[in-house]
């Protein structure tokens, strides 16, 4: 018997180009985003821009500079992974190593977590300005520092506290999924040679999870720079004279700045070629510490291959 | 503290035992064993003696409980939630289950080597001296001579000497499971229980292990899980065959394959079932 002549699969031509299509078109806009960017950008591009103040105009294309905002975006992100990754690191293991999975707190706990990702970050604003300016800072002033307004009002770690608990939850399901992913044979091995928990925790599964514990860092980080919402109440200003030189000084911001020069500027003409700028500076930023992020990361990964130790 | 103080002098008295007394005083007896994982019940009423210094095979159909069994005997079930456990494992004179015992000192004194091989994502030192460094004893002299005695005695030494700081997933699958073997004794146990040690090995590999096997219980006493019953034939003294949660039959590893007393025991070796 003759076999049959081959068909044309239309059904799968289709879904092919369907699919195909769609993605094409995501890849479209990304590039026609970056590309708009970049184009506008670079032309405020300029050493002055990028390392200049915003004391001899703020809202002059020619004169304005971006640098204490630059200072104040890194500044905060640093400070924001600071208090995020031990505590998100530490609820990680508590609920993946500890807590059992079918008990009633670990599913309220993990459902809180769920909420706390899904609270618009105006929120995270107002309880920033409630919790840690208003209550913490302000205890703080009246007990340590007699009455006088120190921490009581925004200040660079509040906004820095309040991106932490922002980015908590990133964190936290990074780290979980990353300690899930390390095989029970490594830990009954362990727990095998007469290891406590703790040490098998500690000594085999903290360091496996590493590179994950990093990935969560590093969404942490794509976030805390872009967000502006949660720090217009607890930190960021709209100018200031000098660089931030403490915990509780005010700081100015990439994001805000936007917001600021897209708001509150007299001539929205002029203006455009700053906003463009602060935009792009804002993404290399933004790109440059995930990068650092990503070589970090590989690097754990590289020495967790060929071990020394 | 007393309690705690008087286990350890018993494993002490255990380390003087005799070399050849095939018949002498246990090492392990597990008497009238029940097992569950809630709620259903996987061992039921299990009495062994297990004999110092020799090989003792735990034969049996997927999940008839000679995994769980092993497990009980290093206190692995207890990483289960869901566990119930009745009647009485005694080790030098010291039911293992009693709640002062020290779980991590009964680990130290029962290794144990998994299905599939394990090795830590370290160096091949770093998985040695693994378990010495858990106890705290982080010496380099006395590690590096751990290591390499420990490597020698699992017949590692010779191919790992010169990288002894690679990691140990550059190994091979063989290499690695001989690689647990030496991280097991190296904290110097007095049983070794091997949970199907080669089942994901290939012949040439499966050889060196039962090879090994034999070397080892002049040191230790083992235990080994197997499915396959040529390799209880080749390395163990005695023989258990478990059937459905209970020991069948228990004797000599030649009476169990060459005379067997029991029916399902006979159908079993010979492969009509299982």
């Amino acid at each position: 018997m003759p076999l049959r002549r081959k068909k044309t699969d239309w059904q799968s031509f289709g879904f092919t180009a369907a699919t195909g299509l769609m993605t094409a078109s995501i890849v479209a806009m990304v590039f026609i985003i970056l590309g708009n960017l970049a184009w506008n950008g670079a032309a405020q591009m300029s050493l002055h821009f990028v390392f200049g103040g915003t004391k001899e105009g703020m809202f002059d294309a020619a004169k304005a500079g971006v640098f204490p905002m630059i200072f104040g975006t890194v500044a905060l992100v640093v400070l924001m992974t600071i208090g995020v990754l031990p505590v998100g690191v530490i609820t990680a293991i508590y609920l993946s190593e500890y807590a059992r999975s079918t008990s009633a707190v670990t599913r309220v706990i993990r459902g809180a977590i769920n909420n706390l990702a899904g609270v618009p970050s105006i929120v995270f604003g107002l309880f920033g300005l409630g919790f840690f300016v208003q209550f913490l800072g302000g205890g703080i002033d009246k007990v340590f520092c007699g009455g006088q307004l120190t921490y009581g009002k925004p200040a660079l770690v509040w906004a820095a506290a309040t991106m932490a608990v922002l980015t908590l939850p990133v964190v936290i399901v990074a780290t979980e999924e990353a300690l899930r992913a390390v095989p029970k044979g490594l830990r009954e091995g362990s727990m095998a040679l007469g290891a406590t928990k703790l040490e098998t925790i500690l000594k085999i599964v903290l360091p496996q999870a590493l590179p994950g514990v990093i990935t969560g860092a590093i969404l942490a980080v794509g976030r805390g720079a872009g967000e502006v919402a949660p720090i217009m109440f607890t930190g960021a200003a709209y100018y200031l004279a000098h660089l931030p030189g403490h915990l509780s000084d005010q700081f100015m911001n990439l994001g805000y700045h936007v917001f600021v020069l897209s708001t509150q500027s007299p001539d929205i003409e002029r203006t455009k070629p700053i906003l463009f700028g602060t935009v792009l500076v804002l993404l290399v930023l933004t790109f440059l510490l995930n990068a650092a992020g990503v070589i970090v990361r590989s690097r754990i990964r590289a020495r967790a291959r060929q071990t020394h130790g | 503290m007393l309690r705690a103080s008087s286990f350890a002098a018993g494993f002490a008295l255990a380390l003087a035992k005799p070399m050849d007394n095939p018949n002498g005083k246990p090492i392990v007896e597990i008497s009238g064993l029940n097992f569950w994982y809630w709620p259903k019940q996987a061992l039921f009423d299990i009495n062994l003696a297990i004999q110092p210094n020799r090989t003792t095979a735990f034969i049996g159909p997927s999940g008839c409980g000679k995994s769980t069994l092993l497990r009980c005997l290093n206190r692995m079930n207890d990483l289960n939630d869901e566990q119930r456990i009745e009647g009485a494992i005694v080790m030098h004179g010291m039911n293992i289950r009693a709640p002062e015992v020290d779980v991590i000192e009964l680990r130290k004194r029962v290794g144990m080597v998994f299905q599939k091989s394990n090795p830590f994502p370290k160096s091949i030192f770093e998985n040695i001296a693994y378990g010495l460094r858990v106890q705290g004893r982080n010496k380099k002299s006395v590690l590096e001579e751990r290591v390499e005695s420990s490597l020698r005695r699992a017949a590692l030494w010779e191919e790992v000497k010169d990288r002894l700081n690679e990691s140990a997933l550059s190994l091979s699958g063989g290499q690695q499971q001989r690689l647990c073997i030496a991280r097991t004794i190296a904290v110097e146990p007095d049983v070794v229980l091997m949970d199907e040690p080669c089942s994901a090995l290939d012949p040439t590999a499966t050889a060196k292990i039962e090879e090994l096997i034999q070397d080892l219980k002049r040191y230790y006493t083992i235990i080994i899980v197997t499915h396959n019953m040529q390799q209880a034939t080749r390395c163990s003294d005695f023989t258990a065959f478990f059937y459905l949660g209970r020991v069948v039959e228990f004797d000599t590893t030649t009476k169990i394959f060459t005379n067997p007393a029991n029916k399902q025991t006979e159908d079993y070796i010979t492969g009509r079932f299982g």
